[in-house]
């Protein structure tokens, strides 16, 4: 089976080569054929509902551009009516009573959302092996070798890499959208913080979670992070800034693009494959009339610790709300107020949930604070000092997505360091606030997807989306299916 | 005087929670009326579903603002809102927005009058926070109901410096204050509903002592009364404990009305972490010059400033102005009156604190809940000017005002209490008691001076209280002379 894009989907919708609701059966019916647990819930009748309801429209005159096409939705998204978990045993019976304003935005387009996917809990980890779901597999994996498909969005990466939704949502905070797009060969976008409403989508680390787009194409990511972004009065993070068509530059000339690659993302810890994989992306820009440079963000080995403070620390304070009292789990037997407290959170939460609070906790507590949380925040400070001198130099920056490819479920899991070093490349953008995205960029000898990360100043995910369309132009990476992609059907 | 004024020095400092007058939450949409159906005032943003995000609510800003210039502060045009966690069941998000280490109003002061004349309370800081929900334990069967109608209501903390030096003191500027945010609208002051919710740290020291003593502090202390004797009692049970040799424990401390007196309710070591940090849903609250311009532009006169042009304006004394300046209300009852009245400032001041504030307080009425409008109260005393009525008249028609029975003039007629000016009425009353009386009238042609009060008392009399006094005594002593 080949890989259909949203362009083409909406191309046959346009063109009444079929209806909404045959393309959301269609996809209905590869995820319940499909075994890679990708989602922890999917309602059919809600999504058959929106397909009808979009075709009615089209039928009406309505020519949005992606009317009627199914998209996965993280569950870390409420969406009114459905069962909304962020992956944790403590709202495995929550039932959202409202809609976030990306999903929102989005159904007001006439997107149909085909189900909520997998994910890390409370989207901590970098495997999906965090979920009180179960793990996801991802699509490049096989039976005898089974592989994480990256995470937080490990559940919206797999079922758009195993051909099971043709676009997912996604959130990221360290790289939590960037590394799975990279171990499952996708086009993922983290956009600028505050493009995309927070308002519904749970959250991890309000100073660092931002939602995006994940795609087989560049093409397909802009049109899709045009349903998603947008002002919103509801979050005051929220950049109040004009819309923006993000298709709009896809095809502009990279003729005189100054790329540079900071020479810190290159150094030890780096998989020789991949940094030749790489090198050999970089190659193809420069045919197309980019120049290389190489430019320094010194303080980016600063970037993991400063993040390992400032995320736990607003994480505890985020899922103090998860306390029994009013929605989710609650222990069923306990002795007073206190007891109720420690037993629903200690039998709800999992291990890397309960170890970011117990982090986080320590680093905002009396006499720890100015030596953690104010320092990290100067760290903070520093490292998005790095960018704006870099881009004084250069346009875009270039480097890996992650150190490595995609390694194998349960081989990192006890590790919690190992772990986090997957997102080294990815959290400074977080950090910074900047939009960066992850590519296809080739494949190792074993046939793992290598993820190529750009970078672009403030606000220019424009640029980004133009510069990774002109690479997917001249390379066809992003259109290779996964070997364990669901087989059968119609495309 | 209480006993341990010679050898002890009393160190008061007050925590004062006052709800600010908005229409709704400080950071969500929803009503902050009293007295609803439980949970029918709580949105997702209340109740804390997941995924919501606080937005700020300028008019809560904008009355903190008030406030601040009000009190001659400092305003931080930048401040920030702060998380303060700790987990409680009428908490929803497991932390309260507050601020902290950037409040919207800094360093300002208050005057209040002590019985050794003007002092300065010092105020460290105001900031903005929203109120938690409220914990119901009857009616639950020992299980324990939440009411979040409260939660996210927008509060202006007042801090004050340690400045008092007495219980009195303390209820003094407490009294200013709750006169102040009544005065600039932006706090209704109704204590019952805890829209007005004082905390007090209180520490003694040897007099002479420089150091601060511990302190501890008193919650719970919300009404004038109590916080007077909450401080009598905890200053007490501090000296008695120190005269025993024993020293203070740092804890918070709750005031049982019933029992008179406080119980320890946790100490320093039980006290929460709250774990401050900057409230990243939130970015910092960044106020322009023109916006506290227009703030300015609402403030009213302000209550030392009133008081001072009373006094050079009407020509009042210092007691009647402060009496006429202690709240809005008074003022404005008063300025209304004597703008529009031909009677003297001094007059409408005394008939103010005099009838009309011994008939509200006999009766229990505010001044905006008075039968008597002011401008039947302006036309009264202009009867008085008028010479129509008498002192003594005048309080009948008062009387019968507050009755109800009618306008001024309706019952001046109705009740026949015209003033007699005409001579010859006069003349003909004054000749009757001359005849009547003769025994008095000789005295006082002997030189008995005072005998004549009692002839133009039966004037008075047989003319029904109608006869001008004053002409009825300038004709006694011409016709007697």
């Amino acid at each position: 089976m080949t890989i259909t894009t949203l362009a083409e989907l909406a191309a046959d919708l346009d063109q009444g080569k079929r209806s909404s609701v045959e393309i959301t059966k269609d996809y209905l019916g590869r995820i319940k054929a499909s075994h890679h647990n990708a989602f922890i819930s999917v309602n059919e009748d809600l999504a058959i509902g929106q397909a009808q309801a979009a075709d009615a429209q089209r039928a009406n005159g309505n020519k949005h551009t992606l009317l009627g096409i199914p998209v996965a939705q993280k569950d870390i998204f409420c969406i009114e009516g459905t069962q909304t978990t962020c992956g944790s045993k403590i709202l495995e019976n929550f039932i959202a009573p409202y809609t976030a304003t990306v999903v929102q935005n989005m159904q007001d387009r006439g997107v149909v959302s085909l189900g909520k996917t997998n994910m890390d809990e409370f989207a901590m980890g970098s495997s999906n092996e965090t979920s009180h779901f179960g793990s996801v597999s991802n699509p490049w994996g096989s039976e005898e070798t089974k592989l994480v498909p990256g995470g937080s969005s490990g559940g919206s990466a797999s079922a758009v890499s195993a051909l099971l939704a043709p676009a997912a949502t996604g959130t990221d905070t360290g790289g939590s959208i960037r590394q799975p797009a990279a171990f499952c060969n996708l086009t993922g976008i983290k956009p600028s913080y505050g493009r995309c409403s927070r308002y519904g989508m749970i959250a991890f680390a309000s100073s660092l979670d931002q939602a995006g787009p994940m795609t087989h194409t560049a093409e397909d990511a802009a049109l899709l992070l045009n349903t998603m972004a947008g002002f919103d009065a509801k979050d005051s993070t929220s950049l109040d800034v004009p819309a923006e068509d993000f298709s709009a530059c896809l095809n502009d000339s990279l003729d005189g693009l100054k790329i540079g690659l900071p020479k810190e993302f290159f150094g030890d810890g780096l998989d020789d494959e991949m940094a030749s994989i790489i090198e050999t992306a970089v190659k193809e820009f420069e045919s197309m009339g980019a120049v290389i440079k190489e430019v320094s963000l010194p303080n980016s080995h600063l970037a993991l610790p400063s993040y390992y403070v400032i995320a736990p620390a607003e994480a505890s304070s985020n899922l103090s709300r998860f306390d029994g009292v009013r929605y989710g789990y609650r222990a069923e037997e306990y002795n007073d107020l206190v007891d109720m407290y420690t037993k629903t959170r200690t039998e709800a939460f999992g291990d890397e949930v309960k170890r970011r609070i117990m982090i986080g906790a320590y680093a905002l507590s009396s006499g720890y604070y100015d030596a953690y949380y104010s320092q990290a925040q100067k760290l903070r400070r520093l490292i998005s000092n790095d960018f704006t001198d870099a881009f004084g130099e250069c346009d875009v920056i270039m480097g890996p997505t992650t150190p490595s490819p995609a390694f194998e479920a349960g081989s990192r899991s006890g590790d919690p360091v190992s772990m986090y070093l997957n997102d080294i490349y990815t959290i400074p953008a977080n950090l910074a606030g900047l939009p960066a995205g992850s590519i296809p960029a080739g494949f190792t000898k074993s046939g793992l997807p290598t993820g190529l990360h750009l970078i672009t100043p403030y606000l220019q995910e424009a640029k980004m989306l133009n510069i990774a369309h002109k690479f997917q132009q001249v390379t066809d990476w992003h259109m290779r299916t996964a070997p364990n992609a669901i087989s059968g059907g119609k495309a | 005087m209480f006993t341990w004024d010679k050898r002890w020095e009393v160190v008061i400092g007050l925590e004062v929670h006052t709800q600010l007058q908005t229409k709704s939450k400080i950071f969500s949409g929803s009503s902050i009326a009293y007295g609803a159906e439980p949970n029918t005032q709580a949105s997702a943003v209340d109740i804390a579903l997941p995924g919501v995000l606080p937005v700020m609510n300028l008019e809560a800003a904008r009355l903190a603002v008030k406030f601040g210039l009000a009190i001659g502060a400092h305003i931080n045009k930048r401040n920030v809102f702060a998380r303060k966690n700790y987990f409680y069941p009428d908490l929803p998000k497991g932390y309260q927005i507050s601020q902290m280490e950037l409040p919207i109003v800094g360093l300002g002061s208050l005057e209040i009058e002590t019985d050794d004349g003007i002092k300065t309370i010092g105020i460290t800081r105001a900031h903005l926070e929203e109120d938690a929900g409220k914990s119901l334990h009857e009616d639950f069967h020992g299980q324990t109901g939440i009411d979040l109608n409260r939660a996210g209501t927008p509060l202006l903390e007042i801090v004050s410096e340690p400045d008092m030096r007495s219980p009195a003191e303390a209820v003094a500027y407490l009294r200013k204050l709750h006169s102040l945010v009544r005065y600039i609208e932006i706090c209704d002051g109704n204590m019952q509903e805890g829209s007005f919710r004082c905390d007090a740290n209180v520490s003694v020291r040897p007099r002479g002592q420089e150091e601060l003593g511990t302190r501890t502090e008193l919650k719970n202390i919300n009404s004038f009364r109590f916080v007077e004797r909450a401080m009598e009692y905890e200053i007490e049970r501090q000296i008695d404990i120190l005269e025993d040799g024993g020293s203070i424990t740092q804890e918070t401390r709750l005031y049982d009305s019933d029992k008179h007196e406080t119980r320890s309710m946790r100490s320093k070591e039980e006290a929460h972490d709250y774990r401050y940090f900057p409230d990243p849903d939130l970015p910092p609250m960044v106020l322009e010059d023109s916006f506290l311009d227009e703030v300015r532009a609402t403030l009213p006169e302000l209550p030392t400033a009133k008081k001072e042009r009373f006094q050079s304006e009407f020509g009042l004394s210092l007691d009647d102005a402060q009496m006429l300046t202690a709240d809005r209300e008074t003022a404005d009852f008063f300025e209304t009156i004597t703008k529009s009245t031909k009677a003297e400032s001094k007059v409408v001041a005394n008939w103010m604190s005099g009838e009309l504030f011994a008939n509200l307080n006999k009766s229990e009425l505010e001044l905006s809940e008075s039968p008597i409008s002011t401008s039947q109260f302006a036309l009264l005393l202009d009867r008085i000017a008028d010479k129509t009525l008498s002192g003594n008249t005048a309080k009948k028609v008062f009387s019968a005002l507050w009755e109800k029975e009618g306008e001024v003039d309706e019952i001046i007629e109705a009740k026949g209490l015209k003033q007699i000016t005409d001579t010859g009425a006069i003349e003909a009353v004054v000749d009757e008691v001359i005849a009547a009386c003769s025994e008095q009238v000789q005295q006082f042609k002997d030189g008995n001076e005072k005998v004549i009060g009692f002839l133009v008392g039966q004037v008075m009399q047989k003319s029904r209280g109608k006869a001008n006094p004053q002409m009825a005594n300038e004709m006694l002593r011409k016709k007697l002379s």
